[in-house]
């Protein structure tokens, strides 16, 4: 089975990479983006997806500072 | 007395943290990220560097080295432990430390010498520094962008647990904050190198205090 993980830096949370990559946007004339956040995409694949919820908490992502989720895609 | 500096996949400051380890006057002592003990050390530095290529996050994945077992326990009971720059990443990821260091907020990694205050000179790493000094010493990091939540930054202030603020701050960090101790004091991260400011050729000597310090605050 496959499983898409997604962590993103969490709401509140200063995201340089997102607003280099918003500053950019309109410079190429793509205007009205007023956000991006960027994240990290991780896939795994495994027999079972009983411990990935583990694996987002204590590896993954930092709760600190991301959030997380994930989601079997086949 | 003998100064454990733990080299992990990718630590690049553990020479030099061993060789101001020896200037300082103590005994340094390699250990490695497989070790299954701390070979006796009576303090242990956890270096900069780039842990296991920093993948996924700074500190992420060497935070489940196996000498990391051990290095929790000695900090729990109160070992003196010091984590310089990817250290102290190490030190956030493995929870003996509060909060996580992001990236710069100017987006650059920063390589340079800043100015920063001793906040707190009763901690074993700063028990040589005079409350209030101030130090010169270099930063080189993409990753030092401390971040606590608003609860925890007031807890650390109240409780008296930054140890170094920066006068120039080089990466956006909350409150300033360059380093900070455990609720016990015994465990202390920054993002400045002291071990790169420890010989007059490297331009100071402003880092030798930190190391220096724990010579005389060992416990017994």
């Amino acid at each position: 089975m496959r499983v898409r993980v997604l962590v993103r830096p969490k709401q509140g949370i200063l995201d340089p990479q997102g607003e280099a990559v918003r500053s950019a946007l309109p410079a190429l004339g793509f205007e009205g983006v007023r956000s991006v956040r960027v994240g990290r995409l991780i896939e795994l694949e495994l027999e079972s997806d009983a411990e990935v919820e583990a694996m987002c908490r204590r590896l993954l992502a930092n709760p600190t500072t991301e959030e997380y989720e994930w989601e079997v895609v086949g | 007395m003998r100064v454990g500096v733990v080299i992990f996949p990718g630590s690049n400051c553990d020479r030099d943290a061993m060789w101001a380890v020896e200037r300082a006057g103590a005994e340094p002592v390699e250990l490695w990220h497989a070790d299954a003990d701390l070979k006796g050390a009576d303090a242990v530095i956890l270096p900069g560097g780039f842990s296991y290529g920093d993948y996924l996050r700074p500190g992420a994945i060497a935070r489940f080295a196996r000498v990391m077992g051990p290095l929790e326990r000695f900090a729990r009971e109160g070992g003196p432990v010091l984590g310089i720059c990817n250290g102290f990443q190490v030190l956030c990821e493995a929870h003996l430390l509060p909060g996580a260091l992001l990236q710069n907020r100017g987006l650059r990694f920063v390589c340079r010498r800043v100015r920063v205050r001793v906040e707190r000179a009763d901690t074993p790493w700063t028990a040589a520094c005079e409350m209030g000094e101030e130090l010169t010493l270099p930063v080189a990091h993409n990753e030092g962008n401390y971040f606590a939540d608003p609860a925890t930054l007031a807890r650390l202030e109240e409780e008296g647990r930054v140890v170094l603020r920066y006068l120039e701050n080089p990466n956006g960090s909350a409150s300033d904050i360059a380093g900070v101790c455990s609720e016990d004091r015994n465990v202390v991260g920054m993002m400045p190198h002291p071990e790169r400011a420890s010989d007059p050729l490297l331009g100071s000597e402003d880092g030798l205090g930190i190391l220096c310090s724990v010579l005389a605050g060992v416990r017994a």
